[in-house]
């Protein structure tokens, strides 16, 4: 199976959440609650358990090259976020149980079947995109629509988005579409758009994101990450460092052995 | 079963066998996982239609089985929307077989503060006998000019712009021909 | 809509969703398009990926602006300053397509003398009676042409005095002297050239509070992007039809088009975005007062006595509508049966007569005056929906019966118990007489039929699953209620009666539930032979002799050869991009109307790159992508024979067959009440006076004016300081009676809230997220408040306009509730269309949480303007006090 993922080019993005609801309704998902935030347009606030899918809005005072308004020295972004089914996923390295596999599409998929609710994997998410429910303390996340997959269908989200901001594909054809599109950007005059997440090399903390997306300003703007770091990344060397002290304390154990042996009368 | 099953369902060998030394993989896979599918792929039929919100006109494929609705989804045939459809468009399924839909005749008398639950039949032979007695009693066969008029001006009209053309037509002919002119839809306003 | 129907000759779309991807500039405005129609928005997208410019002029700065490469914001209700601007920048630096202007418009044509303009009267046109606070259009008519010209989009207009009704208006329009140098100071094109000229770049600033610099923009992205190579296409919705002067906004957008060379060309056109699913099907079959199905008209009480005086006042002498009488007699033919023959003038008697106006409005009026007795409401909510809310309820009130069709207990089921006034104890439920039935409405997925969407197309959708419960559609409704009717009524002797018992309506039914045919009402729609019953295969097999039965003329051909023709569903890929047999578009399957324009007069295209129907010299006929909008095998340069009637007076280059002359009107010898050419006036509620003309609004609005229905001061209100204009979210549906139900969508947009600046914030200390009360004559609402830079007070000549804005999907029941925004709104209409303005009036904005909820309605008064306030006129003093209550019925000798 070849590798599939999503790219997000937040420069196309309508802010409509067709993909926050397709989502729900494909996976049959809560609401999140009826709460007016005052984040501009945004009332889901975040990913979660029951929100797969999150469009963060980001009213921005400044211009945007291409763009202009009579409202001044303003901009107003858009990206549908998502769990970025990371190379390197936290998730799924810390998952004592098993729950968390990688599924035959380089995917990251929580089995609920498995899934006991021990939590390990919300804590090592630099994303905070993994959460538990508080109803069956199970963890969950966008599922890439797994389900959907196997019969060749387009994930839920991506089917339904309107302005093709959020497409699903082969990881090799969404890099090269991605790249095409920033430097058609760049040629337009917007220089400051990049790929968020593309491979190991722009985010070695992650190893890169099987769903990464086009940005035009920096990370944090959009409430994400500058420098995600796996935390099991550290994992290696924690063990090296692990065998180095285990195979110290056999070396005194040995030698207190020998020693003891050596000052026994 | 056979042995090799069994061996097979024994994660350690098959971890051994796929050369998925992690365990993160599909050697993990839950038998739910491995014979997941979309609940589209269940569905006996695939019925096409429209979306009911705004005047775009996406398409939409309906999975229904048994008599019941599945799935709602955009339908990738259609060439004005390609398979694509917005968050109402998107919530279409919610919307039909949400619990906010009443599935009775719900009815309130002068004066009353509850809704009573009545019959479809008697309900509908209650309606078509206010229509005639306040027909009967607003009729107007000529204007104040004596010119002929032949209407009624007691009975109005409101709705139609989620309405089917064909409903539409129906509400226009008989009403039309009962004499009442003041029929109107969302169009107006 | 007759903006585009009296200009063009039909009041449809010109154009369909997928050729926007055609244009070199888009330009959105009076819609928020990436808003309220997202998926079609993908086509502006494609356009913009293929370097097309998108422009957004709108209020505030929103989703669609966001997509834009230049947005414009412009005080409520200004539109037709800004556009008449563009007109005059077209015209006065030569841009226009002078080619397609001679030769597709009425540029040419001369005017009558005694034609006066609004700068001679302060505002107004020639021919305006003040008593009646309407126009005698005499004086709008063509020279030469020897009566009122028939105009094509709104037929009923015919029946006002003054525009022919009753007389003979059979105009020698092709007698009528036209100046094709353009140069006649009487000539249509030198009149508006005058009429434009104080719409300059200083003027648009001045109305619309947008800078020259961003206004100069807009008017080169348009010229650079029109003419023989490029076309530029135009999107509206509501944002303009709902205003006072609506119609008017419609028709300067036209105008600009024609004069860009625009219209009937790929990737050009105006695009009218409707809201609902099927809302270009409901006045199409109308479920409108003044119209028969196919924009035939209503009979009147004064003018059409018998079938004779109603053809003679609508049939045209020449182009498409010389074919009236074939339609209007296949209609009765369709209703009637066997019962309509020649001899009893085809039961045109059994067509109830008007005589006044009895729109939905007047209705709600009527209603509250105790003069409407029963009353269906069938999936639509006026007691969130319609404006001044309250007034709405009050007349639901005064009912004895109420029936109300929805998925769901919408407000105005439940009006009667949870409504604001009841909440506050003004009304107690035990008072309310009003009987109310709710029958449970059954979903697009549980039953067959065809919406028409917003460009013309009729699509089907199929029957998925049964209702749940009791719940029925409404053909089912319909035709178990006529049905128990035919037998309340059977054997009545009655002449009132006849029409009921002679009315066809025989449909077959299907399933448990004795569900109708919705494909035979197709097939009655589409048309048919009366002896054989075989399906006609469009509008031109109708004939005038009852041998032909039609529902609606303009759908004739949805059911051709027996098949469900708006069911067909070839996948787009395997088409063209015109994408022809997917679905079936009124007329006869054309997909851009006044195609013929795409070619030049003498039928080649304008350009390679703008190629899309054309005359084959070989096998002489029009041909093309689609269908071509003319006669087929007319050459171009067909002349019409002297004495000519009838189609044979389209000449070979004439793309408008609708019209009378074949031509497209940039200036309206009549169809229009409120002036042959576009006026800026001002809303009925204004932050300012208006800057161009003593006459402050448009001197043939409708008014309701009653204590349950005040209006502010015309300007500048101190008691209302700020503008305030209402709108739609992505998020939500209409009244919300489909979205805010549902979980998925009301968590998207959970509370009701306003939009400001944070200026407007600083001067009325608004805090973010925080408590704002708004108020207005009407009534009082709290909302929650978002404090944004997509507001922007806008500078007028030295004074600042703050605009407040407010989405109006709540109401008092449903998973989610909050305050209706219509409960601030008054009743004032276009009286073109008698529809209402929603997006422009005053209001008062406060912090905190202080609404009363009281309402006029209820008997809440206002305190009074403070003392030394002058009076502000909406008319012009020439002109005196005028009444604009719409016109009612009236004894003869009142009327003398």
């Amino acid at each position: 199976m070849s590798r599939k993922g999503f790219f997000t080019d937040s420069t196309v993005c309508i802010g409509c959440k067709a993909c926050e609801v397709a989502c729900k309704q494909w996976n049959q998902l809560p609401d999140d609650g009826f709460r007016f935030t005052g984040m501009s347009y945004d009332h889901t606030g975040a990913l979660g358990s029951s929100t797969w899918r999150h469009v963060a809005f980001i009213e921005r005072n400044e211009p945007l090259p291409g763009h202009v308004t009579g409202v001044g020295e303003f901009s107003w972004l858009m990206l549908s976020d998502v769990c970025k089914h990371c190379q390197r996923a936290g998730c799924l390295e810390s998952c004592p149980t098993g729950a968390i596999v990688r599924t035959e599409f380089d995917t990251v998929y929580v089995q609920p079947d498995v899934c006991n609710g021990c939590g390990y994997c919300v804590v090592n998410c630099p994303f905070g995109v993994i959460d538990r429910r508080e109803d069956d303390g199970r963890a969950w996340k966008c599922t890439l629509c797994y389900d959907r997959l196997g019969e060749d269908m387009t994930p839920a989200c991506a089917k339904s988005c309107p302005t093709e901001s959020i497409v699903y594909g082969d990881l090799e054809v969404l890099h090269a579409r991605a790249e095409d599109r920033v430097q058609q950007l760049h040629d337009q005059g917007l220089v400051s758009a990049y790929l968020y997440g593309r491979d190991a090399r722009s985010q070695p903390g992650t190893g890169g994101l099987n769903a990464f997306s086009l940005l035009v300003d920096r990370p944090e703007v959009y409430n994400l990450p500058p420098d995600p770091v796996v935390p099991t990344m550290k994992a290696k060397q924690a063990w090296s460092a692990v065998a180095v002290g285990a195979l110290g304390m056999f070396a005194m154990a040995v030698g207190a052995v020998l020693m003891g042996r050596e000052a026994r009368p | 079963m056979g042995v090799l099953d069994l061996m097979l369902r024994w994660p350690v060998f098959r971890q051994l066998l796929r050369g998925d030394a992690t365990a993160l993989g599909d050697t993990a896979m839950s038998e739910r996982s491995r014979t997941l599918e979309p609940r589209t792929a269940r569905a006996d039929r695939v019925v096409k239609s429209v979306c009911p919100y705004c005047a775009v006109g996406c398409g939409q494929d309906v999975y229904v089985k048994d008599g019941r609705l599945l799935d709602i989804e955009g339908d990738p045939d259609s060439p004005i929307s390609r398979g694509r459809l917005c968050p109402k468009g998107a919530a279409t399924f919610q919307l039909v077989t949400g619990t906010h839909r009443v599935h009775d005749v719900l009815y309130r008398r002068p004066g009353g503060t509850e809704w009573e639950r009545i019959p479809l039949e008697r309900a509908m032979d209650m309606v078509a006998d206010r229509v005639k007695r306040t027909r009967d009693a607003t009729w107007e066969e000529t204007d104040v000019n004596g010119l002929t008029a032949r209407r009624t001006l007691g009975i109005a009209h409101l709705g139609g712009a989620t309405l089917d053309n064909e409903e539409n037509y129906l509400i226009k002919k008989l009403f039309t021909a009962l004499g009442i002119v003041q029929v109107e839809n969302q169009a107006r306003i | 809509m007759p903006g585009l129907g009296i200009t063009l000759g039909r009041g449809g779309a010109t154009t369909f969703q997928q050729d926007l991807r055609n244009a070199d500039c888009i330009l959105i405005q009076g819609s928020n398009m990436a808003e309220a129609h997202p998926v079609g928005f993908q086509w502006v997208m494609e356009a913009k990926a293929r370097g097309a410019t998108l422009i957004h002029v709108d209020p505030r700065y929103t989703r669609t602006s966001a997509m834009a490469n230049l947005h414009v914001p412009i005080r409520v209700g200004s539109d037709i300053a800004f556009l008449g601007g563009l007109v005059r920048y077209v015209l006065e630096n030569e841009r226009y397509f002078k080619d397609y202007v001679v030769h597709y418009t009425n540029a040419a044509n001369l005017l009558r003398e005694d034609f006066q303009d609004t700068d001679e009267l302060d505002g107004l046109f020639s021919g305006f009676v003040a008593e009646e606070s309407k126009y005698d259009v005499t004086s709008w008519g063509y020279e030469g042409a020897g009566g009122p010209v028939p105009a094509a989009g709104h037929k009923e207009l015919y029946s006002e005095p003054g525009a022919g009704a009753g007389a003979a208006h059979h105009a020698r329009i092709t007698d009528a002297p036209r100046d094709e140098t353009l140069q006649h100071p009487r000539c249509v094109f030198q009149v508006m050239r005058r009429h434009f000229q104080r719409y300059t770049p200083e003027m648009v600033t001045q109305v619309c509070g947008v800078p020259e610099e961003l206004f100069l923009k807009v008017a080169q992205a348009l010229c650079e992007n029109s003419g023989r190579e490029h076309t530029s296409a135009f999107c509206y919705a509501v944002g303009w039809t709902q205003h006072s002067v609506g119609v008017q906004y419609i028709r300067t957008a036209t105008i600009l088009q024609l004069l860009l060379g625009n219209i009937g060309r790929p990737g050009g056109g105006i695009l009218a975005l409707r809201g609902h699913s099927s809302i270009q099907g409901s006045t199409d079959i109308p479920t409108l007062f003044n119209l028969l199905p196919g924009y035939l008209p209503m009979p009147t009480a004064a003018h059409h006595p018998n079938l004779d005086a109603y053809l003679k006042s609508h049939t045209s002498d020449s182009a498409w509508w010389s074919n009236f009488p074939k339609y209007v007699v296949s209609l009765l033919k369709a209703w009637f049966g066997d019962a309509a023959t020649r001899e009893n003038d085809f039961c045109f008697d059994h067509l109830p007569r008007l005589s006044g106006n009895h729109s939905h409005m007047q209705t709600v009026a009527d209603m509250v005056d105790g003069r409407v007795k029963g009353y269906f409401v069938m999936g639509e909510n006026p007691a969130v929906g319609s404006m001044n809310g309250a007034f709405q309820r009050k007349g639901l009130r005064q009912l004895d019966w109420l029936v109300v069709r929805d998925l769901t207990l919408i407000e105005t089921a439940e009006f009667w118990r949870t409504a604001p006034e009841i909440q506050r104890g003004d009304v107690r439920p035990e008072d309310i007489r009003t009987e109310v039935f709710f029958f449970p409405a059954a979903a697009h997925t549980e039953k067959d039929g065809s919406f028409t969407n917003t460009q013309r197309l009729l699509q089907w959708h199929h029957m998925a699953v049964q209702p749940p419960g009791a719940a029925r559609s409404e053909l089912h409704f319909m035709l178990h209620l006529g049905r128990r009717l035919k037998r309340l009524y059977a054997g009545s002797r009655e002449a009132k009666d006849r029409a009921l018992m002679e009315l066809t309506w025989d449909y077959p039914t299907h399933g448990p539930f004795e569900e109708p045919s919705a494909e035979a009402v197709l097939a009655e729609i589409n048309g048919y032979t009366w002896a054989d019953r075989q399906p006609v295969s469009g509008f031109t097999a109708l004939k005038d002799d009852g041998t032909t039965a039609c529902g609606c003329w303009i759908y004739s051909g949805a059911y051709a050869d027996g098949v469900n023709q708006p069911a067909r569903r070839k996948p787009g890929r395997e088409q063209t991009w015109v994408a022809s047999e997917w679905g079936w578009a009124w007329p006869a399957n054309r997909r851009l109307l006044y195609n013929r324009a795409s070619a030049d007069p003498e039928g080649r295209p304008w350009s390679e790159r703008k190629k899309y129907v054309w005359w084959d010299a070989g096998q002489r006929r029009w041909t093309g992508e689609d269908v071509p909008d003319f006669i087929v095998d007319r050459p171009p340069d067909y002349r019409p024979p002297r004495g000519a009637t009838g189609v044979d007076t389209l000449r070979g280059d004439d793309p408008f067959i609708m019209q009378s002359d074949g031509k497209a009107w940039l200036f309206a010898p009549s169809g229009m009440v409120d002036g042959p050419l576009p006026t800026h006036y001002e809303p009925q509620e204004s932050p300012v006076k208006n800057p161009l003309y003593g006459q402050q609004c448009n001197p043939t609005r409708l008014e309701w004016p009653r204590r349950g229905n005040p209006y502010h001061r015309a300007w500048s209100d101190p008691r209302f300081p700020f503008a305030l204009t209402t709108y739609r979210l992505t998020e939500h549906h209409t009244a919300g009676g489909m979205s805010r139900w549902l979980s998925w969508l009301s968590e998207l947009q959970p509370e009701q809230f306003c939009e400001v600046s944070p200026e407007l914030a600083v001067e009325r200390g608004l805090h973010n997220g925080g408590w704002a009360t708004l108020r207005t004559a009407r009534g009082d609402l709290e909302c929650r408040v978002l404090v944004t830079e997509r507001m922007k007070p806008l500078k007028l000549d030295g004074t600042w306009v703050h605009q407040v804005g407010i989405p109006y999907h709540w109401g008092v029941t449903g998973r989610i509730r909050g305050d209706g925004a219509n409960e601030l709104l008054p009743m004032v209409a276009d009286a073109n269309v008698d529809i209402q303005e929603s997006k422009a009036l005053t209001c008062d904005v406060v912090a905190g949480r202080h609404a009363s909820r009281a309402r006029a309605a209820t008997g809440a008064t206002q305190p009074a303007l403070p003392e030394g306030t002058p009076q502000a006129r909406r008319d012009s003093l020439q002109v005196g006090a005028l009444s604009h209550v719409p016109a009612q019925e009236k004894k003869k000798d009142e009327e003398q």
